[in-house]
C-alpha cells in the first residue's frame, strides 16, 4: 500500500483531508479557516472529517500507550482514504507522520495501514512548497515578523526554509530573524503546566529574543507555542502579536491576534 | 551515592533563583554551542563519522560478551588484571580490597564519572585513604563537597570568585596576600598544589573513555594531563570502566574519537589522548608496578536487548545537556543524580529506579535538540518517553494528573462527546476572555496563568463553525 501511495502520480485535483488538531478547533479557528482555503484556492479537494479529535499525543507523551494507540487508528480510519492528509502543526503532524507507525508491532496490520498513512501525512507549510510546489502565494500583510521553529517541525519534518520562503514574497510583510530562532518556547505540551517554573524560565528567553529582534509580529507553524508566546508577552505586557504563520499565507490575518480580544 | 532527584522541582525552584548560578550556566550555553556547531562545520565528513561511530557501538553491543572477554584476555597478556562487578558495591569493595594490599594512604584520582556513580570517594574516606581529585573541576568540587552539576565540567556552576574563596580556605599554607583573581593564577595555584600530591599518591584512579578489545588498553582523553600523571606515577593503577566503554580495535577508537572532543567542547581532539596497556614492562621508563581494571555492570546488560539498549552507546560527551532549554535553565544538581541533562534523564532511572527519578524524564519539553546533536544518534527524546511509559504502567503518576489523563482520552476516543465538551469549553472560556481576548486565571489550569496568560478561543469551534457553513 505505501508503495502505491508513493508512486501513484498525484491527481489533478487531489483530495485532501484537513486535520486541523484539538488546539486549533478549541482554541483558534481562525487558523482552520486559513489552512482551508489555502488548500482549496491551491487546487485541492478538500474536506473536514466532522469526527476528527486529537492526534493522541498528549497519551503518548504521557507514556499511555493503549490509550495513544486507539486514537492513532481512530485517526487512521477516518483519514486514511484521503490522497493527503494536512495538519497545521508541526508537532501533531510529525506524531501522525513519524509517531504512527511506531505504535504498532512491524508485520501487523494496523502497521501496515499507520505506514500508508505516514506517507499522505503532511505539514501545512511543507505541504504548500514541498508537495504542491507552489513559490508564491497572493496576500498582503503589512507587518515587521520574526518566525520561531517549532521543534517538532524543524526536527522531525525539517521544516525551516519553506515558511520563510513562502512569507518572504508576501506583499507589505518584513521578515526579520531572532536571536535562536530554533531553541524551544518551553511549551512542550504538559511539560509547561507540569514544570510551569522552568517553562516559565524558557519562555521568557524566547519573549526576550522576540523583543530583541524589533518585530511587532511572532509567527510561527504551531498553535501550542503561539499560546505560550503570545501567553508571555500579554502576560508582560508586550505589544508584540503572535499569529499562526498560515493566517498570514492565506491573506487572512486581519482578525485580532492571539490573546488579543 | 544519595541522589536527590525525588527532590527535582524544589531542587529546580532554587536553581531558577539562584543568580550565581544563572549566570554560570550562560557560559554553558554561549561557550559549549558555538564551538560544537564550529567544529562539527569545519569537518565536512562529520556526519558521515557519526553515522560510523554509532555503527561501531551498535556491532559491539550486538556482541559485547566476546568483546569483553577479549578484551580481559588481552589485559591479562599484558600482566594486568580484570574485576568484573555486577554491582556499584563490588566495584568499590574491589578498589578498596586493591587500595588496602597495597597499604594506600592517598589516591590521586582522574576525572571520572563511574567513580562518581559508585560513590567511590566517601567509601575511600571512610576506610581511611585519603582521595584526591586532579582534574581541575573535580579537585574545586572537592573543595566544596559538591557533586559535579556536568559531566565534562563538572564545576561549570562554580564562578572564579567562589573557586577564589575555595582557594584560601583550603590552601592555608600559602601567603595570605597572594594575588589570586585571574583563572591562570587560579590554574596555577592548583598546579602547584596538586603536583606534590601525584608524588605522594599510593595508587592512581582513572575512569575510562574507551576500552580496546583488540588490544586490551584503556584511553582517557584530557584537557590537563592531570590523568598522565595520576597513571604514570604511583605504584598501582587501577582503571575504573562500564561495560559498554569497551569497542573492538584502535581503528574503532580514532573513529570515535573524531566525533568525540568535538561534540564536547569543539575541539579537533582533546589535549591529551593516553593509552594505557597493563603495568610497566620492564623496558618502559615509568609505569605503575600493578595495572587493574574495575569492569562495572550496575545494570547495564540489563539494558542489553531492551527499548534502552540504544543508550549504551553513549560516550559521555555532554551535548545533550549543552544544548538542552532545561538544563540551561536549572543545572545539572537539580536533576539530583550523578548524570544530568537528557543522558541523565534516561540513565537515572535504570541506575536508580524510575520510582526515585520519575520527574527526570518528565522534565522535557521533548524539543528534541539533544537528538540533533548526539554524535552517537541515541534518541533520547524516545527514551524518556519509554521512561514515562514504564512510570505510567506502575501507576507512578499523582492521581489526579493520570484521572485526567484517561478522562480526556475517553473523550478524545468518543468525537459527539468530545464536541459537546469543547464546545462547552470555548463559549466558558471566551466568556470569561471578554473583550480582552485573554484569561490571566482560570480553574486548574493554574500551572499555565501562573506566569502567561491564556489567549481566549472564539464561542464556537473550528468545527462547529465548519459544520455551519462557515468559510
Amino acid at each position: 500500500m505505501t508503495s502505491e501511495t508513493s508512486t501513484r502520480p498525484s491527481p489533478a485535483r487531489p483530495k485532501v483531508g484537513l486535520f486541523v488538531t484539538c488546539l486549533v478547533d478549541l482554541m483558534r479557528p481562525a487558523v482552520g479557516f486559513a489552512a482551508a482555503r489555502l488548500l482549496s484556492n491551491n487546487g485541492c479537494d478538500l474536506a473536514v472529517p466532522p469526527e476528527q479529535t486529537c492526534c493522541g499525543q498528549p497519551a503518548f507523551n504521557s507514556g499511555d500507550r493503549d490509550d495513544t494507540r486507539a486514537i492513532a487508528e481512530q485517526v487512521i480510519a477516518t483519514f486514511e482514504g484521503f490522497d493527503y492528509v494536512v495538519v497545521p502543526s508541526g508537532s501533531c503532524a510529525a506524531m501522525m507522520k513519524v509517531h504512527y507507525p511506531e505504535l504498532f508491532a512491524a508485520g501487523s496490520n494496523w502497521r501496515d495501514r499507520a505506514e500508508a498513512f505516514s506517507a499522505k501525512v503532511f505539514e501545512l507549510v511543507s505541504f504548500l512548497t514541498d508537495v504542491l510546489k507552489i513559490e508564491a502565494l497572493d496576500a498582503r500583510f503589512e507587518a515587521s515578523a520574526t518566525y520561531h521553529d517549532s521543534c517538532s517541525g524543524l526536527r522531525e519534518l525539517g521544516i525551516h526554509d519553506q515558511p520563510r520562503k513562502l512569507l518572504s514574497g508576501i506583499d507589505g510583510l518584513t521578515m526579520t530573524e531572532m536571536k535562536d530562532p530554533d531553541i524551544c518556547c518551553g511549551f512542550g505540551g504538559t511539560f509547561c503546566v507540569k514544570y510551569s517554573d522552568i517553562s516559565n524560565a524558557i519562555v521568557e528567553r524566547k519573549a526576550a529574543n522576540i523583543t530583541a529582534s524589533g518585530a511587532d509580529t511572532v509567527l510561527a507553524g504551531d498553535l501550542g507555542c503561539l499560546l505560550n508566546m503570545a501567553g508571555k508577552l500579554k502576560r508582560d505586557g508586550s505589544a508584540v502579536k503572535a499569529r499562526h504563520v498560515a493566517e498570514v499565507l492565506a491573506g487572512m490575518a486581519d482578525t485580532p491576534a492571539i490573546g488579543e480580544g | 551515592m544519595l541522589i536527590t532527584a525525588p527532590k527535582f522541582k524544589e531542587n529546580a525552584a532554587k536553581a531558577l533563583v539562584d543568580k550565581s548560578l544563572q549566570k554560570a550556566l550562560g557560559n554553558v550555553e554561549r561557550g559549549f554551542v558555538a564551538k560544537r556547531a564550529k567544529a562539527a562545520a569545519a569537518l565536512p565528513e562529520f556526519d558521515a563519522l557519526r553515522d560510523a561511530a554509532r555503527d561501531i557501538k551498535n556491532h559491539t553491543l550486538e556482541n559485547l560478551d566476546l568483546y569483553l572477554e577479549a578484551y580481559e584476555e588481552k589485559v591479562t597478556a599484558a600482566g594486568g588484571k580484570v574485576h568484573w562487578a555486577s554491582t556499584a558495591e563490588d566495584a568499590r569493595d574491589a578498589i578498596l580490597d586493591i587500595c588496602t594490599a597495597a597499604n594506600a594512604r592517598t589516591v590521586t584520582k582522574g576525572k571520572s564519572m563511574i567513580t562518581e556513580e559508585i560513590g567511590l570517594n566517601d567509601h575511600l574516606e571512610v576506610n581511611g585513604i585519603h582521595p584526591v581529585e586532579t582534574d581541575l573541576g573535580e579537585y574545586i568540587i572537592q573543595l566544596r563537597g559538591e557533586t559535579p552539576s556536568h559531566i565534562i565540567a563538572p564545576a561549570v556552576h562554580v564562578n572564579k570568585e567562589e573557586i577564589e574563596a575555595d582557594f584560601r580556605r583550603v590552601h592555608t599554607h600559602l601567603p595570605k596576600d597572594r594575588q589570586i583573581t585571574e583563572p591562570t593564577a587560579l590554574l596555577s595555584e592548583a598546579r602547584v598544589v596538586l603536583r606534590q600530591e601525584y608524588f605522594n599518591a599510593d595508587v592512581g584512579i582513572t575512569g575510562a573513555n574507551f576500552l580496546i578489545a583488540e588490544t586490551g588498553s584503556s584511553i582517557i582523553v584530557t584537557n590537563e594531563g592531570n590523568g598522565d600523571l595520576t597513571q604514570t606515577l604511583p605504584r598501582v593503577h587501577i582503571v575504573v570502566a562500564s561495560i559498554e566503554k569497551v569497542v573492538p580495535t584502535l581503528e574503532d577508537v580514532s573513529t570515535i574519537l573524531r566525533v568525540l572532543a568535538r561534540s564536547a567542547t569543539g575541539q579537533d581532539m582533546s589535549v591529551y589522548t593516553t593509552l594505557s596497556t597493563g603495568p610497566r614492562r620492564p623496558e618502559d621508563p615509568d609505569g605503575p608496578d600493578e595495572y587493574h581494571v574495575i569492569l562495572l555492570d550496575n545494570g547495564r546488560s540489563s539494558m542489553l536487548g531492551t527499548e534502552f539498549q540504544d543508550m549504551l552507546r553513549c560516550i559521555r560527551c555532554g551535548a545533550c545537556m549543552n544544548h538542552c532549554p532545561v538544563y540551561h535553565a536549572v543545572g545539572g544538581h537539580a536533576y539530583g543524580s550523578v548524570y544530568p541533562g537528557p543522558m541523565g534523564a534516561v540513565l537515572t532511572p535504570k541506575l536508580w529506579g524510575i520510582d526515585q527519578s520519575g520527574h527526570l524524564p518528565n522534565a522535557s519539553t521533548f524539543c528534541g535538540r539533544c537528538e540533533s546533536v548526539c554524535p552517537m544518534h541515541i534518541p533520547l527524546p524516545k527514551m524518556m518517553r519509554h521512561w514515562r511509559e514504564r512510570a505510567f504502567e506502575a501507576h507512578q503518576e499523582p492521581a489526579a494528573q493520570r484521572y485526567g489523563l484517561k478522562l480526556w482520552a475517553f473523550m478524545a476516543k468518543r468525537p459527539k462527546l468530545y464536541h459537546l465538551a469543547t464546545g462547552i469549553a470555548a463559549r466558558v472560556m471566551s466568556l470569561l476572555g471578554g473583550a480582552k481576548g485573554r484569561l490571566s486565571s482560570l480553574p486548574l489550569a493554574g500551572g499555565w496563568t501562573k506566569h502567561r496568560d491564556l489567549p481566549a478561543p472564539e464561542t464556537k469551534t473550528f468545527l462547529k463553525q465548519w459544520a455551519e457553513g462557515k468559510r
